[in-house]
C-alpha cells in the first residue's frame, strides 16, 4: 500500500497531527496497535487524572467544553475526550495494526506491520514517550524476596503485598502513587532523587495557569540555555484532584511517610541511600521560589497585584537531620520495591539509524536528525515545555506539519514517466 | 584570565568539554592515581604525579605530595593533618571550585568565599570498642560565607546548592562507590 505520510500512533498527538496534515490534503494514514489512546486506556494506574485543569485541556479544533473548567480528568474521561475528537476528525485510520519494523527504501520509508506494508514519502512517530518503564540496573541486585513492580504495571494498592513499600523517585508518578499506597495501610518510604516541586495554586490560580502567564509553558526548545537539561526535567510533583490539593513532600511527611536519599546501591540484601537528600530538597525549594518570585514580579509588573491572592512562600521542604543511609531489604522490612523512576519510548521496530548511544531519538524540535522526512512528537519538551501535555500537541502538531509539507514540496520528484508522483 | 572572566574560571572551556565528552563519551573517561608510602609510625606520604583523560596519559605542571599522619592522642607523631581531614579538604576545595564556576557562569563577580567544615565522627568504630559504630563520618556539616556582587541570599544559597550537584566529591563522599584493594 502507498501513501504520502503515515503517522504511528493514534493518541492525542498522532490525532492532532493527522488534523493538520488533513489541512493541507496530506494523503496519509494513521496506524494504530490498539484502539484509539490506547495508552491512556490501557497503561496508566487506576486513580491518575491529567495534570493539567480541564480548561486547558484540548486539541486542534476541539478546546474543552465541559462543565468543570477548573477539574482535572479521570483516565476514563481522557480516553472519552480523545475518542470523541477521533470521531471528529475522522481520520484515516487503521487500528489494532501494531507496526514490525520502520526502515529506508531509498528516499521512502516502508513501515511494515502485522496487518500489511505500506511504502511512503514521510513517517511521523506519535507513539508516545511512556512506553517503557526506566528502571535503573540495581534492580537486577534485589533480593527475590522482595516484589519489584514498575509504575507502567502498577494499578492499585490492594494489587501490592501486605508490608512496607520503597517507592523510588517522587516526580508526578511516585508521589502520588506514594500517597496512595501508604493510605491503604502499607507503610511507604520515598527514595527523594531529583524533583521538581510545584504548589497546586498559587495565589488562587492553577499553577497552569501562572505559567501560561509568565511564558514558560511555550518557552521553545531553541530559546532555553540547555536544551538537553531541559528535556531531562522530572515531570513535577504535581495532582490533579477536585480539592486541588498540593502533593508535595512535606504533605506526604505529615501522612507519616518516611523519606531517604536517592537509592545508589543494593548490596548484601542492603539499599544504600545517597547522603545528599538535604541538597535535593533544597535545591526543589529553591526552583520553586524563583518560579513563585517570576509570578509576583509579573503580577506587579502588571499592576494586577489586587486583582489576587497576596504573595506568599510555602514552608521549605523538612528533612531529618541524618536520613537513613541504608534499609534492609531482606528482614522483611521491605516487601515491594515500586519502581517509579521514569518512562522512556520504545523504538524496538524503528530500523533507521536516527538513535544516539543511549538509545535517545537525535531530532530538533521533532525533526528527526538524518533522515529527511522523519519526524517525533509527544516527547517531553520536544518543542516547547508543554509539549509532553495534551495542550501541547497543537502548536507541536501544526510546525512539524508545515516542515513536513515543507519537505514534501521540496522533494516532489517527477517520475520517468514525466508524472509528478 | 581570558576576556570576560570574572572569577577567573573559563567556563566557555568547560562548556566547550561538555560538548566533546557528551558526543564521544569515551573522552570522558578519566583515570586518577596516586601513590603512597609509608614514612613511620602512622606518617605515611602520598605523591601525585599523573593520571588519565582525554585519551591520554597527562602530567600535572608538578609533582605534589601529601603528608598524612595521626594526632598525639592517638600516640602518634601528628607531623600531618589526619586522612579525614584531608578528605575535609577535598570536600571543600571541590565545592569552592563548584562555587566558582557556577558564579562564573551566572555571573556573579566574587569578592571572597569561604567555607567551615566539620564532620563528626566516633573513633569507638576505627578501635573496634563498638561493633555498631561506623568507622568513617557519621555526619558532615558544611558552611559557606560568600561576598559577591549583586547577589541576594537565596542566589546564594542557589550557587552552593549546584555546586553540590555538580561537585564529584560531594557525590564520593554521599554515595556508595566500589573499592577494591589487593597486595602484589
Amino acid at each position: 500500500m502507498r501513501t504520502t505520510t503515515v503517522v504511528i500512533g493514534a493518541g492525542h498527538s498522532g490525532l492532532a497531527v493527522s488534523h493538520f496534515l488533513s489541512a493541507r490534503s496530506i494523503d496519509h494514514v494513521v496506524l494504530e496497535r490498539g484502539e484509539v489512546a490506547n495508552s491512556w486506556r490501557t497503561e496508566r494506574w487506576d486513580s491518575l487524572r491529567l495534570l493539567t485543569p480541564n480548561w486547558k485541556t484540548g486539541l486542534p479544533g476541539l478546546p474543552y467544553d465541559g462543565k468543570d473548567p477548573d477539574g482535572y480528568m479521570t483516565m476514563p474521561e481522557v480516553v472519552d475526550f480523545i475518542d470523541r475528537y477521533a470521531r471528529l476528525l475522522d481520520p484515516p485510520l487503521e487500528t489494532l495494526t501494531t507496526v514490525l519494523s520502520v526502515r529506508k527504501d531509498g528516499e521512502d520509508y516502508e513501515v511494515v506491520t502485522d496487518r500489511g506494508d505500506w511504502l511512503c514519502r514521510s513517517v511521523v512517530l506519535a507513539s508516545g514517550g511512556f512506553n517503557l518503564p526506566k528502571v535503573p540496573p540495581i534492580a537486577a541486585a534485589l533480593p527475590t524476596s522482595v516484589d519489584s513492580v514498575t509504575s507502567l504495571d502498577y494499578r492499585r494498592p490492594s494489587d501490592l503485598r501486605e508490608g512496607a513499600v520503597l517507592v523510588v523517585g517522587v516526580s508526578a508518578t511516585g508521589i502520588q502513587i506514594a500517597e496512595e499506597i501508604h493510605r491503604s495501610g502499607r507503610p511507604v518510604t520515598v527514595s527523594v532523587g531529583e524533583h521538581v516541586r510545584l504548589p497546586r495554586v498559587y495565589r488562587g490560580k492553577d499553577i497552569h495557569w501562572w505559567m501560561d502567564m509568565v511564558g514558560v509553558s511555550n518557552e521553545r526548545f531553541d530559546e532555553v540555555d540547555d536544551i538537553i537539561r531541559a528535556r531531562r526535567v522530572p515531570s513535577p510533583q504535581l495532582v490533579g484532584t477536585p480539592e486541588r490539593k498540593t502533593l508535595d513532600l512535606n504533605f506526604l511527611t505529615d501522612m507519616g511517610v518516611r523519606m531517604v536519599g536517592r537509592l545508589a546501591g543494593i548490596r548484601d540484601g542492603k539499599a544504600q541511600m545517597s547522603g545528599g537528600l538535604h541538597n535535593k530538597c533544597k535545591r526543589a525549594d529553591l526552583k520553586m521560589n524563583r518560579l513563585l518570585t517570576t509570578i509576583d514580579e509579573w503580577v506587579a509588573e502588571n499592576g494586577l497585584d489586587n486583582e489576587f491572592d497576596p504573595p506568599h512562600r510555602f514552608e521549605p521542604t523538612r528533612v531529618e537531620k541524618s536520613p537513613p543511609l541504608s534499609l534492609d531489604l531482606e528482614g522483611g522490612e521491605v516487601r515491594t520495591v515500586l519502581w517509579a523512576t521514569g518512562y522512556r519510548p520504545d523504538y524496538s521496530w524503528l530500523d533507521v539509524p536516527v538513535l544516539d548511544h543511549r538509545g535517545r531519538l537525535r531530532h530538533e524540535g521533532g525533526v528527526v536528525t538524518g533522515s529527511p522526512g522523519m519526524y517525533r512528537i509527544g516527547l517531553n519538551f520536544l518543542r516547547r515545555r508543554k509539549s509532553s501535555f495534551i495542550h501541547g500537541a497543537e502548536d507541536d502538531a501544526r510546525d512539524l506539519v508545515d516542515h513536513l509539507a515543507a519537505y514534501l514540496k521540496a522533494r516532489t520528484p517527477v517520475a520517468s514517466n514525466g508524472q509528478v508522483r | 584570565m581570558s576576556k570576560g572572566e570574572i572569577n577567573g574560571v573559563d567556563t566557555a572551556h568547560l562548556l566547550f568539554a561538555r560538548g566533546v565528552v557528551g558526543d564521544a563519551p569515551a573522552a570522558g573517561d578519566y583515570t586518577w592515581r596516586a601513590s603512597n608510602e609509608w614514612v613511620h609510625g602512622t606518617h605515611s606520604r602520598t605523591r601525585i604525579d599523573g593520571y588519565f583523560g582525554l585519551g591520554e596519559e597527562r602530567a600535572h605542571k608538578s609533582n605534589y605530595e601529601f603528608e598524612a599522619d595521626h594526632p598525639l592522642e592517638f600516640n602518634a607523631k601528628d607531623n600531618a593533618a589526619t586522612p579525614v581531614e584531608i578528605v575535609l579538604a577535598g570536600l571543600a576545595s571541590c565545592l569552592t571550585a563548584g562555587v566558582a564556576a557556577v558564579a562564573e557562569n551566572r555571573e556573579i563577580k566574587l569578592r571572597s568565599v569561604k567555607a567551615t567544615l566539620e564532620a563528626d565522627m566516633n573513633i569507638g568504630g576505627i578501635l573496634g570498642a563498638d561493633p555498631d559504630v561506623r568507622n568513617g563520618f557519621n555526619d558532615v556539616r558544611v558552611n559557606y560565607e560568600i561576598d559577591a556582587d549583586g547577589a541576594g541570599q537565596a542566589d546564594l544559597e542557589a550557587l552552593v546548592a549546584q555546586s553540590q550537584k555538580i561537585s564529584a566529591v560531594f557525590d564520593i563522599m554521599t554515595n556508595p562507590t566500589n573499592v577494591s584493594v589487593s597486595v602484589s
